[in-house]
């Protein structure tokens, strides 16, 4: 074998013009990015203040840049999906050849849900939860900086995998045998294999962190039971992960195992048993879906309780209704393949226990109808995806109910109807709320407001396209029409085709729409500065601090006394106090380790890809010697002086007391 | 400014003394119960696959129970001498603190040789992972404990060198407590291990 192990000339897919051009552009993309970088000087601002940063603020919005670039990866996979699917009719090849098209929709799926909406989730999880809480940062930041980085590590190899070598061609299930060594020789399932298992190391430490930081730095007063409900619900998001993302980790070991060093799990031979690796992959991939969701209920009831200038109706049952279907998201994962054959009984009980999560699920949706009733609803943007997702979820939840019987489920698996559910479900409830997230935290984080216009065009782009291109899929699967087909030849199919491709380009303009928001907004910010730091008049703690926040989040830890804190102290006129002393404020200091661990891991898996051992034992040398000589540094840290404090609290105030006039 | 300065050390020792410790162990606790999950998937699979010997070995005709009982005895001893090193490094003893780490991190050593033996025994008479699901899903189990013990032999002996080079440091015991839940840890696991696969699958 040769030194690159097998990684050769042949490895680059030139002869592909697809790919060939999608380099073309992402490679001019880069060459533009580097000389804007370049020419505004902004090196030293990227490198000191947000590559190596540890604040928690940061880390989030870096994580959300990389959720939307994923977002425009895995959307154009959707994009030449849908028109291959609208182009390959009656006996039409199409233009995408199966191996190509098969790892596109694997490519999709593993894209949007670990790539896109987990960054997207964990990105306003790490900007919220601290300020909420009335915390100055998580708990370890450094490792939250780690975290990052191996997400952002998978990432890259995920996006390598276009341009050397091939992606999976599995689905994003990567079921063996088909994803084993016998059926699936190629690198594919181990770029899979890799990203999936670099990144998911970094969610659980993600977990750790988080939880660590509620369970230990609430501001004092806050109990558990005080809690902001977007914290309650990441919370429960992170307790799922804790629980489920070592699942991932050791299904994947043991593929990688039958793949590398020929042992068999999950092969045909030997007496593998492949239902295994289905059974575990779901144990993880059930409560993954509540992991993306949970938070999204918990930033409509955000939005829901501040916009309607109302408390909550129902904390506690909001709490209660997050738990439960946290612990039942734990016991429904056979409803994902009924059909394996388990006896009548079996299946029922995942039935039964599949439809009673609908019931938590309708506490909270009454509940945020509840919190509207008597209210008076301000229409905002955040809003609008909220009351988007209200109409959008129920239907994606009832299908869900339908599904969930086993026998409605013999018909219906691996059907049209199914990636109709799951979009109606991801989309409607996860995206639609990071989306609502993003509006309503936006000018927090950033300083400035968002372009109301452009964000209200994008939602309803994002709405209908959504309603076109999906609810045809229903009726597709009704029809008979399974997933992952190239190409299809029934006359009866091809109108709803067209309809749902017309519907992905509407979903498209919604995209555009935010990309240009995000520009135009950028583009007038000095007209559109959030001055005051509360521009919703919000409830609770984060919008007390000043927008973008101050780098140590609270010059002094807040007593809470309420559940809205905010809310309590802006009634008590306690909101806003000047002080005339402060103590100096620990900080933890920027580093580069993060980026050296991550670096060198990925390093590694992209070795193990390719079978080049030297390189990954380098790899996996770097990453320790990285991480103990980051344990033995002592320059960690550094105090923020009392009359630096006071000069960024006046300045905080003096907006406000202006802004009050 | 002398108050400043005053208030900054003030400051400084609290965050030495309270504040990160509780929250490394908690943190470093909670990790081990991600990793407990690991386990679990491994302890899982193991029970699904054990019967699919696919015409190969069974566990009842491989297991040297006497052997194991040694390497567990040797393990489990290996917790109470680390329970003493623990013990000696809250009283900031630096000597007998090294010395029960050193006779720690030689039971573990030991622990290691035995086991790799076993490994190495099973792969000559034609015993190894890839003969069956059955030995695949052994080999696993036992083997990613074996790692376990392997990291923390490698964590002790970094933390060795940290006691004899430097002594006790602001956070030379928070470190050492972390150590000791995960090989504390580790001994609960193996327990399970000895109990689920070699009792169990002796009898």
């Amino acid at each position: 074998m040769s030194i690159l192990g097998k990684l050769s000339l042949d490895s680059i897919p030139y002869h592909e013009p697809i790919l060939v051009t999608t380099f073309c552009v992402v490679a001019l993309l880069a060459v533009v990015i580097v000389f804007l970088i370049t020419r505004y000087n902004k090196w030293g601002v990227l490198w000191n203040d947000w590559l190596t940063s540890i604040d928690h603020k940061r880390l989030g919005i870096m994580y959300i840049v990389l959720a939307l670039i994923m977002l425009l990866r895995g959307f154009s996979d959707a994009i030449l999906m849908r028109t291959q699917l609208a182009l390959a009719t009656d006996g039409d090849p199409g233009y995408l050849p199966p191996h190509h098209y098969d790892q596109i929709f694997t490519a999709h799926g593993v894209i949007m849900i670990i790539f896109m909406a987990m960054p997207f989730m964990i990105g306003l999880m790490n900007i919220v939860v601290p300020l909420q809480i009335g915390a100055r940062d998580v708990a370890f930041p450094f490792l939250n900086n780690l975290s990052f980085w191996l997400t952002a590590g998978g990432a890259i190899l995920i996006n390598i995998s276009l341009f050397v070598g091939e992606f999976a061609k599995t689905g994003w299930v990567a079921y063996p045998p088909l994803a084993g060594l016998q059926f699936s020789p190629d690198v594919g399932v181990d770029y899979y294999i890799w990203a999936l298992q670099i990144s998911g190391i970094g969610t659980t430490l993600t977990a750790v962190n988080f939880l660590a930081t509620v369970f230990k730095m609430r501001a004092p007063g806050m109990k558990l039971m005080d809690m902001p409900i977007f914290t309650w619900t990441c919370t429960w998001a992170n307790i799922l992960i804790a629980a489920s993302f070592p699942i991932l980790t050791a299904v994947l070991a043991l593929l990688t195992l039958d793949r590398y060093l020929d042992f068999h799990f999950f092969t045909n031979e030997g007496g593998g048993n492949s239902m295994m690796y289905i059974n575990l992959f779901w144990a993880w991939g059930h409560p993954e879906v509540y992991i993306l969701v949970l938070p999204a209920f918990g930033i409509f009831s955000e939005v829901v309780s501040t916009f309607t200038g109302k408390r909550l109706f129902g904390y506690k049952s909001m709490v209660w209704a997050t738990a439960s279907i946290s612990i039942l998201g734990f016991i429904v994962w056979l409803h994902h393949f009924f059909t394996m054959g388990s006896s009548a009984n079996v299946n029922a009980f995942f039935g039964v226990m599949t439809m009673v999560i609908a019931v938590p699920t309708g506490v909270k949706l009454f509940n945020w109808l509840f919190t509207m009733y008597h209210g008076r609803l301000r229409i905002t943007v955040p809003v609008m995806w909220t009351l988007g997702f209200m109409v959008t979820f129920t239907i994606g939840g009832m299908t869900g109910v339908l599904l969930a019987v086993p026998g409605a489920d013999y018909v219906l698996h691996n059907s049209l109807f199914l990636i109709a559910h799951f979009h109606n479900t991801i989309i409607g409830g996860a995206v639609f709320g990071y989306l609502a997230g993003f509006a309503f935290w936006f000018p927090k984080a950033m300083g400035f407001h968002l372009n109301v216009k452009l964000g209200k065009a994008a939602f309803w782009c994002w709405l209908i396209g959504f309603f076109l291109a999906f609810m045809p899929l229903y009726v597709l699967g009704f029809l008979g029409m399974t997933r992952r087909l190239n190409h299809t030849n029934n006359p009866q199919w091809d109108m709803w085709l067209y309809i749902a491709l017309i519907g992905a380009l509407v979903i498209m303009a919604g995209i555009v729409f935010q990309l240009l928001q995000l520009y135009v907004s950028f583009r007038d910010r000095k007209e559109n500065l959030d001055t005051t730091g509360d521009p919703w008049n919000g409830h609770t703690l984060e919008w007390s601090t000043a927008s973008p926040p101050q780098v140590y989040n609270f010059a002094e830890i807040p007593t809470i006394h309420d559940i809205d804190a905010f809310t309590d102290m802006k009634e008590k006129g306690t909101a806003y106090v000047r002080k005339d002393n402060y103590a100096p404020i620990h900080m933890p200091k920027n580093t580069k380790a993060g980026m050296a661990i991550a670096g060198c891991v990925t390093v590694m898996g992209f070795a193990l890809i390719w079978h080049i051992w030297w390189l990954a034992a380098l790899g996996l040398l770097g990453g320790f010697i990285s991480l103990v000589s980051r344990a033995y540094t002592s320059d960690v840290d550094y105090y923020i002086q009392p009359d630096e404090i006071i000069r960024t609290e006046s300045a905080h105030l003096d907006s406000n007391n202006v802004a009050k006039g | 400014m002398s108050t400043t300065h005053m208030n900054a050390h003030i400051a400084h020792d609290e965050h030495h003394d309270h504040d990160p410790a509780p929250h490394n162990v908690f943190g470093f606790w909670l990790y081990l119960m991600t990793d407990c999950l690991l386990f679990a998937s491994l302890f899982a699979t193991y029970a699904v696959l054990f019967m699919n010997t696919a015409g190969g070995v069974s566990s009842k005709d491989i297991f040297e129970l006497d052997f194991v009982l040694v390497e567990t005895a040797v393990l489990l001893v290996s917790s109470v001498t680390y329970g003493f090193a623990l013990i000696c490094a809250r009283n900031h003893k630096r000597a007998s603190t090294l010395m029960w780490l050193g006779i720690t991190f030689l039971l573990g050593l030991t622990f290691i040789g035995m086991e790799l033996y076993e490994f190495h025994h099973l792969i000559e008479n034609g015993n190894g992972p890839q003969r069956s699901a059955f030995l695949s899903a052994f080999f696993t189990l036992v083997g990613t404990h074996g790692l376990h013990v392997t990291a923390g032999l490698i964590w002790m002996f970094i933390m060795m060198v940290e006691l004899v080079k430097s002594g006790f440091g602001s956070r030379t015991v928070t470190r050492l407590s972390c150590l000791s839940l995960f090989w504390h840890f580790l001994d609960v696991v193996w327990i399970c291990v000895f109990t689920v696969v070699y009792l169990m699958g002796a009898v």
